[in-house]
């Protein structure tokens, strides 16, 4: 059974190298390839939920000196937020990918970044976690080119000079700790920070990692490329950016490394919130001007992730619970909302909400499914992102931090604003003339939205089967470090 | 005339093939001297790139065409993986299920010098597709035209 873990890295980088030879036998090979891998992808991950934590030696190594993978709660939940994205975004790809050219190319790089995102949720090995991120990334930035025109190309460059700061962060941080401490398993060093303390080389180190991570993560101020990158992606990718690549290599690498290896304190706590409510003042500030459909969903974006780092900072059983649980609602109707919007561009052939209107008369299906991630996002009970929120707000309740649960509500009556705003551009209101011809997206591209609107739907009802399978054990990773410590090295 | 004068030219012709054995002499005694897959291949393409420079990339892209490159990229990267899996079959993956290396020995290490030769197939080949990219796209509007407004901006 835990031969499992090699092959969720395995299989999506074979599918890789497969894809662009098989292509030359039959031009279906990367639709085919690339779907199956997902599904097996998705398979393989849902056999692990409810699992005990077990860990893999790679080539029989045992840690600290080889490199092991490590399936516990949190890497669980990533590995199927990853996976049922990268389904639903691969199925949407079968039409929609039509209108440009080389589909091989598009699978590979999408396969690649799948391959990385897998590699960092489960590696244990700080350096090998660095190579993962840069796989992912740098298949993402090639992705974000894909269309090649002006704006892609532009949009591409700006992501890919603050992405690799970012990942130069993030390998001075791995060096420093290496030098430090001379491991780079991630349980080994743990035991030695827990023993030793944080020395101020240490500390320098989880600056760099909360910088460089912080950046993929689009934390606000070092969100600038995301609202470029997003947007200019073909609509699956901008799925698989905003809903999954943000969290797997931005936000779980915070999580993993700030509360199981370097412990969390009073001042990371606060440099937390601080960085979260920021995120979600400016992202939200700045998505209510937006007429761009997908960047106002980029925007957003920001402003979600920043509810997961204020859950995260908060700290307690709850808050951690909170900004887990909201991780996966994001992942849902963020993926959910952009997939619409290569839907409505699809239909329509315009991202411009000023153009649009009335959608939902001509594209019902679409429309409807806009409509439930839009009221998800926004927290309208009973959809999965009222939950959550509701679990944030009443965790910084519980903290004392009054001030900032009043925030919170707030920030939420404004993303329910610019949503409906939204919702009245695009999906209702009057149907333009220019667009009355126009017809429902191809069914392959309509499965993957029903799919995601129903986890929207279902996942806040389903909590309760939720929290002892997926989301209790992610959140005890967290909260109790010497587990990890104990599962890797031993007792 | 495509390329350089004849000298650079002899001379790549004479040095190239020098370039190539070095470059195989470093992949095949990877596992045992300092070296390996990724020299070796650097290696590899660096001394397409000096054909490339003195013939014209004419030269090397008649001999492996681009779509051909591509073939081999992936089976290089597919060797790799295909080693890692068969150790998976033996019980772990990346096992070295071929026994183990013995100082100053070339036959040995079991499966490190497959590993070495298929990253060097990888490493080559995608450099020399990088170095054949850059060459054909290296214009972005017609020889001897302007640059199309959009693109002079930057």
């Amino acid at each position: 059974m835990d031969q499992i873990l090699p092959l969720l890295v395995a299989i999506p980088l074979g599918a890789a190298f497969l894809i662009p030879i098989l292509v030359r036998v039959w031009r279906r090979f990367p639709d085919i390839l690339g779907n199956l891998s997902t599904l097996a992808l998705l398979v393989m991950s849902l056999l692990l939920v409810g699992r005990e934590p077990s860990t893999y030696y790679m080539g029989g190594w045992r840690p600290p000196l080889g490199i092991n993978l490590v399936a516990d709660g949190l890497s669980v939940l990533l590995l199927i937020v990853i996976s049922s994205i990268a389904f639903c975004a691969t199925l949407f790809s079968i039409p929609y990918m039509e209108k440009y050219t080389s589909k091989s190319r598009y699978y590979s790089l999408f396969m690649l970044m799948v391959a990385g995102m897998n590699g960092v949720v489960l590696t244990g090995d700080m350096f090998n976690l660095y190579v993962f991120l840069e796989i992912a990334s740098i298949a993402s930035y090639a992705l974000v080119a894909f269309g090649t025109e002006a704006e892609e190309l532009e949009a591409s460059f700006k992501y890919m000079i603050m992405g690799c700061v970012a990942s130069t962060f993030v390998l001075f941080g791995v060096g420093i700790l290496y030098g430090r401490t001379g491991t780079l398993n991630m349980a080994h060093l743990a035991r030695i920070v827990d023993r030793d303390g944080m020395s101020p080389a240490i500390l320098f180190a989880s600056a760099l990692f909360l910088m460089g991570f912080g950046l993929k993560a689009g934390m606000v101020p070092f969100h600038a490329w995301l609202p470029d990158a997003h947007p200019a992606a073909p609509a699956p990718i901008s799925a698989m950016l905003s809903g999954v690549l943000i969290k797997a290599i931005g936000m779980y690498a915070i999580a993993r490394f700030f509360y199981v290896v370097f412990g969390m304190d009073g001042l990371t706590s606060t440099v937390f919130m601080a960085l979260g409510l920021l995120s979600m003042v400016v992202g939200a500030l700045l998505a209510v001007g937006q007429w761009d459909f997908k960047r106002l969903l980029a925007y957003s974006s920001i402003s979600q992730m920043g509810y997961v780092m204020l859950g995260l900072g908060i700290g307690t059983p709850l808050g951690v619970l909170g900004a887990l649980f909201h991780l996966l609602n994001h992942a849902t109707f963020k993926g959910l909302l952009f997939l619409c919007s290569g839907a409505i561009e699809h239909g329509t052939g315009t991202r411009d909400m000023g153009k649009m209107g009335g959608l939902i008369r001509g594209m019902p299906l679409t429309g409807t499914t806009c409509s439930v991630g839009s009221l998800s996002i926004s927290g309208i009970p009973p959809f999965n992102g009222f939950w959550s929120k509701l679990i944030i707000i009443v965790a910084a309740v519980q903290a004392g931090h009054y001030a900032i649960a009043a925030v919170v509500v707030l920030l939420s009556f404004l993303t329910l604003t610019y949503y409906l705003r939204l919702m009245r551009h695009s999906i209702f209101g009057d149907l333009p003339e220019a667009l009355k011809g126009i017809r429902e997206a191809p069914a392959l591209m309509g499965i993957p939205l029903v799919l995601l609107a129903v986890c929207c739907l279902s996942l806040g009802l389903l909590y309760p089967v939720l929290k002892p399978l997926l989301l209790g054990p992610a959140t005890d990773v967290l909260l109790r470090a010497g587990d990890y410590i104990d599962l890797v090295l031993g007792g | 005339m495509k390329g350089m004068s004849l000298i650079v030219r002899t001379i790549a012709r004479v040095v190239t093939t020098f370039i190539f054995l070095y470059s195989a002499y470093i992949v095949v005694y990877g596992h045992i001297t300092p070296g390996g897959g990724f020299p070796g291949g650097v290696i590899l393409a660096l001394g397409v790139m000096l054909l490339m420079l003195a013939f014209g990339r004419e030269v090397p892209l008649r001999k492996l065409p681009e779509g051909r490159a591509s073939v081999l990229d992936c089976l290089g990267a597919l060797g790799f993986w295909a080693i890692a899996l068969l150790g998976l079959t033996a019980g772990y993956f990346f096992l070295n299920f071929l026994g183990k290396g013995e100082p100053f020995r070339l036959v040995s290490a079991g499966t490190m010098p497959l590993c070495n030769i298929s990253i060097s197939v990888k490493v080559g080949v995608s450099l020399f597709a990088v170095l054949a990219a850059l060459s054909i796209y290296r214009r972005f509007y017609p020889p001897g035209g302007e640059p199309p407004e959009d693109m002079s901006g930057g």
